[in-house]
């Protein structure tokens, strides 16, 4: 049987995928094969003029050349520090040693983003082309991918694409007959947030307790194993095969004055349109969420959106038009990240938030610093009092002084940028956080200590439903008579409410 | 890889090969197959599609599958690619969907437009 080839059905048209509502506002670089090629096929990459970057680069341009052109770019580190990638390159290079290497960090680890996942599943050969001109700029000639074993799909593709690159010589001894050699191997990581820090990240291959360091020493001057190392981020290593093809003018010509190129965000939380994006610098947040996230559910509103993760801070309603780049996030009180971003609506309480995102350092946070060992602890103990309506009018000042202790006292980046979401809720919500000490309310009706229901005696029909699913026996009255909560005994457990059909329950 | 050379006979190895498709209207069905898309049920996706093609004999087409395009939520996605049309993005496609898909755009050239994502 063939394939009907006649021109009927044409009736039904589509859209090209740049066309559609989803993609029409995004600049797709780092994600430009992903859901385009077979990633088990070296073949397909090499059709779309892969690994050309990398035979330009060892025919045509020496170490210094390469480190210009991505310095001349403009391009900064995706993994959320944003410090400019030609710049370490360099300091790489100037690095005298007769071992050096490449590290591409790939341990994703903030709850909710799954941007790196995304390109190793989906275009792992960009990653290893990209780690082979790092290889050639700094001299080096070994690589490491350092990937969370979580991510067992991305493992696969990316030893598919390892043994496929070594199979036509594009790593290995040699490359393009010019003398270069370069090789990758893949080291899992167990999955500690911490590990995404990269002096963490080093320890953690050499085989150590996964703990950072203090710097200086960087690791571009002592990293592995004390060799000049250069960590990059999945994404920023996605990019560089595009910036060395198409030129660094083409790429500093997207984006804002100091943040170029584009970013990619995974869009998760109380948007309709889940998903992985990549945008310009400088696109507004109002896009992102309306135009390419299609809004919020059940037509709720807008609250705020958190990006950078655990270690960012929120973005409140009013600064839905901010343009997005390193330098307005940061001015804001929250940071780039490495781009997960959540969005949150009316429903959410900013108190509870915060105590999320302590709650996950404070269990990630390695303990090797007093700082972050105990100081999020404190934090977290205060938080988790005041969403229990124990909080007092001298908590808010302590976790001011916590928070700014432990940012400047911490070792790394884990407890440096731990208290953020505390920061960045005080600052844009901190009526949310009053509410909860003095009012013992929760605005947003999350919080469920501070929460008491009561029964609507004109929408009551007295059916008895809900006294039924009670616990603790809290709901009384006759039949076909309005019933009441008493307060004493009741848990606050919202049993009741999901058994009324009379909307008659309401919590405040 | 000794050259430059090598390389470009490679792509222009893999452009004759689409150019051949494009020439003989083969279409290709790529099932997009990123953790996002497995976990949704991506490879049973890929099972039925491929056991309702042999059940048709139905040979001269090219299944392919990708990493993630972006649209996670409609997972799992399948594109089917027509040479000289727009896409057909299809998406939460079922097992019973791909046959229904089989049976109304690949035999007989009806694209099932309640399946698609991209519709104008």
């Amino acid at each position: 049987m063939e394939f009907n080839r006649s021109q009927q059905g044409s009736e039904i048209k589509t859209r090209e995928f740049d066309k559609m509502d989803f993609f029409k506002f995004q600049e797709r670089i780092a994600l430009s094969n992903c859901g385009h090629i077979n990633p088990e096929k070296i073949e397909e990459y090499i059709g779309r003029s892969g690994y050309f970057a990398l035979a330009k680069v060892l025919n045509e341009m020496s170490p210094q050349d390469v480190i210009d052109t991505i310095k001349k770019s403009g391009l900064r580190g995706r993994g959320g520090g944003g410090f400019p990638t030609g710049m370490k390159w360099e300091f790489a290079l100037k690095s005298q040693n007769d071992q050096k290497y490449v590290v591409c960090n790939a341990d994703e680890g903030d709850p909710g983003a799954f941007m790196d996942r995304s390109v190793l599943e989906g275009d792992p050969h960009a990653v290893l082309e990209a780690m082979a001109i790092a290889g050639y700029a700094i001299g080096a000639s070994q690589g490491y991918i350092y990937v969370r074993a979580e991510y067992p799909i991305a493992v696969e593709r990316l030893n598919t694409a390892i043994e496929q690159a070594r199979k036509l010589g594009l790593l290995g001894k040699n490359i393009f007959n010019k003398g270069f050699d370069f090789d990758i191997d893949i080291r899992l990581g167990a999955g500690a947030f911490v590990c995404g820090e990269e002096t963490a990240l080093l320890a953690s291959i050499e085989g150590k307790r996964g703990e950072p360091r203090p710097r200086p020493p960087f690791p571009a001057v002592s990293g592995l194993w004390g060799k000049p190392t250069i960590i990059n981020n999945v994404e920023t290593f996605a990019n560089i095969p595009h910036i060395i093809r198409k030129g660094p003018e083409w790429f500093s010509s997207i984006g804002t004055e100091k943040s170029k190129g584009t970013k990619v965000f995974a869009l998760a939380g109380k948007i309709n349109n889940t998903g992985l994006i990549e945008v310009p610098m400088g696109t507004t947040l109002r896009t992102i969420i309306y135009d390419i996230g299609g809004g919020i559910p059940n037509n709720k509103k807008f609250k705020a959106a958190q990006t950078g993760g655990p270690s960012g801070g929120c973005i409140s309603s009013e600064l839905l038009d901010i343009e997005i780049d390193y330098d307005n996030l940061l001015a804001i009180g929250s940071m780039m990240g490495s781009g997960g971003l959540i969005v949150m609506d009316e429903d959410t309480c900013m108190v509870d938030v915060a105590r999320f995102f302590l709650e996950f350092t404070q269990e990630e946070s390695c303990g090797k610093c007093p700082p972050c060992r105990i100081g999020t602890k404190r934090m977290l103990e205060i938080l988790t009092r005041i969403t229990e309506g124990k909080g007092t009018p001298e908590d808010l000042e302590n976790l001011e002084t916590l928070a700014k202790t432990i940012k400047n006292a911490s070792i790394c980046g884990l407890g440096q940028t731990a208290p953020n979401p505390v920061l960045s809720t005080l600052r844009y919500f901190r009526d949310e956080y009053e509410a909860h000490i003095y009012d013992k309310k929760c605005p947003a009706g999350v919080c469920q200590a501070m929460a008491s229901y009561s029964i609507l005696s004109d929408k009551c029909i007295g059916c008895g439903l809900c006294a039924k699913a009670c616990p603790t026996d809290a709901i009384s009255g006759k039949v076909k008579e309005a019933h009441k909560i008493d307060a004493e005994k009741c848990i606050k457990c919202g049993a009741c409410i999901e058994k009324c059909k009379f909307g008659a329950i309401v919590k405040k | 890889m000794r050259s430059l050379e090598e390389l470009k006979n490679l792509k222009e190895k893999m452009d004759k090969e689409i150019a051949l498709r494009e020439s003989k209207g083969v279409p290709t069905i790529a099932v997009h197959m990123g953790t996002c898309g497995i976990a949704n049920g991506a490879k049973d996706i890929l099972n039925t599609l491929m056991s309702e093609l042999k059940e048709r004999n139905i040979t001269d087409i090219n299944i392919t599958q990708t990493g993630c395009p972006g649209l996670c939520h409609s997972e799992p996605l399948m594109t089917v690619t027509v040479p000289g049309r727009t896409p057909y993005i299809y998406g939460k496609v079922t097992p019973e969907s791909v046959k229904k898909i089989v049976a109304q755009h690949i035999v007989n050239n009806q694209p099932v437009a309640e399946f698609l994502v991209n519709l104008d």
